[in-house]
């Protein structure tokens, strides 16, 4: 089976979320990137370096510079007359295009697929992770998206792979970027952090989460986090969320401060490696996943806490 | 200018969702249903687009089984103006792409300005079907949105991606799909709940608008996802410590 993944970049360095996608193609064949954007020849120089990697296609022209679908999907359509799957991040920018290009070419998508059990046949959770549902295509082409944090990440070095420049297929004229709001942090990005701290609705406003979340996760090095409760309040943006229509994490380590577990953040952070939860309420639902409880006020344990690191 | 707002009628985000032992799917016996939190959301944008005068019509469509007119008729009671039924089987699952097919007849027929779709149902959790309906129609997408301005023939959307905030411009006809952040919505107050009794509702089968719903995807098995156990409870702040150090991460 020859594979298409969709490379995931800001026109100058290939995203992690690639990586784990790069992974999952190779269990199906062969693997060939996408790298469509603005002056990106640098990313897929990068990208052919990738372990694993055999073509790397390079589609570089202004109508994807910020990854329009509307642009975006008509050329992967197009390149998908040479490929039998197309697997893309389960990213907002994954999630953006990926079911673009399956209706364009009349596939019923497979969604976030955490396994692979046969050359048809895929994993992935529904019910907000309640339950795994496997599932089998009957269409003559693949249509996937990766969920990140089940797939181990390819290498990004040892690859040999080959660049070829492919023809734009052109703007569309139906959309136009207009500007971004990017959060600029030196932490570590939530979906690669190996320490993730991750404040709820108890931490009171966004001054407070910053004052006794962003100590300790300073001292550990770790990525921030949030329930959706802290985001609807305006604690933290809404890229710090966590859940089941939030980001989903599996770091080494997951410290949950002042959030109940509710089963729409659950779905976000279960599968971390080991979760430890603060809470004042004994009986709060994030206990039964938690591996290490600490039952009490976290206005005292975390200061106290970051004192001790 | 109309807006449509397809809904879906799933089990409420309340209730924990139990894998049937014979692994064929999820129980939905006699479980709380409601409207797909993330289609509330975009019933409510609709009918705030029309309060500010940037819409005329607000229409509601469900494709499901009978028990889908309620979830319609509480699109009504927030305040839609009339609803179109689809009507399926019981028991009958109909995809992404199918939805999105007969979404587009709807569209066709009616020739909304906006089609505002929730960004993902709750149930299945696909996050699929407005950027479908999108690439049937030929239109523009402005997906995961959290805030949406109509501007002349062009509707201007801000969305939530992974690294923050962007926004697009997007030539009209458009579909929006709705995030958390766009709007709190409305509850329907009791007297809206009686007059949507009598607003007016169609009903529809895909067949009328020529799409065949046979599944592409086979669920071979549904199964429970592997449970975590209960760890243990530390006393004190000295001995959370001690078990962060032999993780190593203190
Ligand atoms: C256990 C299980 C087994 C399944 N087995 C099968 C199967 O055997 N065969 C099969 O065909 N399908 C099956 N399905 C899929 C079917 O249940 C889903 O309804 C379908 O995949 C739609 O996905 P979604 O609603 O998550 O789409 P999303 O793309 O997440 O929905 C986004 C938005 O689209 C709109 N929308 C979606 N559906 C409708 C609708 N019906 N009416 C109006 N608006 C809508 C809403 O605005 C919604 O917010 C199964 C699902 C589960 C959970
Ligand atoms: C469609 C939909 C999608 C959703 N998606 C997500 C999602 O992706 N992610 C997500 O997180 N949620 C999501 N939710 C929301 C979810 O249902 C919960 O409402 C939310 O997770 C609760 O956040 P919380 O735990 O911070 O707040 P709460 O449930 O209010 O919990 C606060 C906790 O803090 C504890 N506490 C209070 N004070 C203190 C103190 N001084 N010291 C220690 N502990 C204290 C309390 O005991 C309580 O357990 C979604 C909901 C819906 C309907």
């Amino acid at each position: 089976m020859k594979t298409l993944v969709l490379v995931e970049h800001d026109n100058a360095s290939v995203k992690d979320a690639t990586l784990a996608v790069v992974t999952a193609a190779g269990k199906l064949g062969e693997v060939h990137l996408l790298v469509a954007g603005k002056g990106c020849a640098g990313v897929a120089d990068a990208a052919a370096k990738i372990a694993g990697v055999g073509k790397v296609h390079l589609a570089d022209d202004a109508a994807y510079e910020h990854q329009l679908p509307e642009n975006v999907a008509p050329l992967v359509a197009e390149l998908m007359g040479h490929h039998d799957a197309f697997l893309a991040p389960a990213t907002t920018t994954g999630k953006n295009i990926a079911p673009r290009v399956a209706a364009l070419l009349d596939v019923m998508q497979i969604s976030e697929i955490i396994g692979i059990e046969g050359d048809k046949t895929f994993t992935r959770p529904i019910y907000a992770g309640n339950a795994i549902a496997t599932v089998e295509s009957s269409d003559p082409k693949l249509v996937i998206t990766v969920r990140g944090t089940a797939f181990d990440k390819a290498s990004s070095e040892g690859g040999s792979g080959t660049v070829e420049a492919v023809a734009a297929t052109g703007d569309s004229g139906l959309s136009s970027f207009v500007g971004s709001e990017l959060a600029k942090s030196e932490r570590p990005e939530l979906t690669s952090a190996k320490v993730i701290v991750s404040g709820g609705r108890a931490l009171k406003d966004a001054d407070t989460f910053k004052e006794v979340i962003l100590p300790l996760a300073d001292k550990l090095n770790a990525g921030v986090g949030a329930s959706r409760a802290a985001v609807d309040a305006g604690y933290v943006p809404n890229d710090y969320q966590v859940g089941q229509t939030g980001k989903i994490v599996a770091p080494e380590v997951y410290i949950a401060v002042g959030i109940s577990g509710a089963i729409q953040h659950l779905a976000g952070m279960k599968d971390s490696k080991t979760i430890i939860a603060i809470n004042k309420d004994e009986d709060a639902p994030i206990f039964q996943v938690a591996d290490i409880g600490l039952v009490g006020d976290l206005f005292k344990i975390v200061p106290e806490l970051t004192g001790k690191l | 200018m109309k807006i449509l707002v397809p809904v879906k009628r799933v089990i409420d985000y309340n209730v924990k969702p139990r894998v049937k032992a014979d692994g064929s799917g999820v129980d939905l016996a006699n479980v709380k249903m409601s409207m797909n939190p993330f289609d509330e959301i975009a019933v409510e944008e609709a009918l705030r687009l029309k309060e500010k005068g940037a819409a005329t019509e607000v229409i509601v469509v469900s494709i499901g089984p009978a028990k889908a007119t309620e979830t319609l008729r509480t699109g009504l009671a927030m305040g839609a103006d009339r609803a179109i039924h689809v009507a399926v089987d019981d028991g009958v699952e109909v995809e992404p792409l199918a939805v999105a097919k007969i979404l587009k007849g709807i569209a066709d027929a009616e020739s909304p300005g906006l089609v505002i779709l929730g960004k993902q149902a709750i149930d299945d959790d696909s996050n699929q079907t407005g950027q479908m309906l999108a690439a049937l129609m030929g239109r523009p997408q402005g997906t995961f949105a959290n805030t949406v301005a109509v501007e002349g023939d062009h509707v201007v959307v801000k969305r939530e991606i992974d690294g923050g905030l962007e926004t697009v411009k997007l030539a009209m006809p458009a579909i929006v799909t709705t995030d958390l952040r766009l709007n709190e919505p409305r509850y329907a107050s009791l007297p809206n709940i009686m007059k949507a009794k009598s607003k007016p509702l169609d009903s529809k089968t895909p067949a009328d608008f020529g799409v065949d719903i046979a599944p592409r995807l086979k669920t071979l098995k549904v199964a429970e996802p592997p449970v975590r156990q209960a760890g243990v409870k530390v006393a004190d702040v000295d001995e959370l410590v001690a078990k962060m150090k032999a993780l190593g991460i203190a």
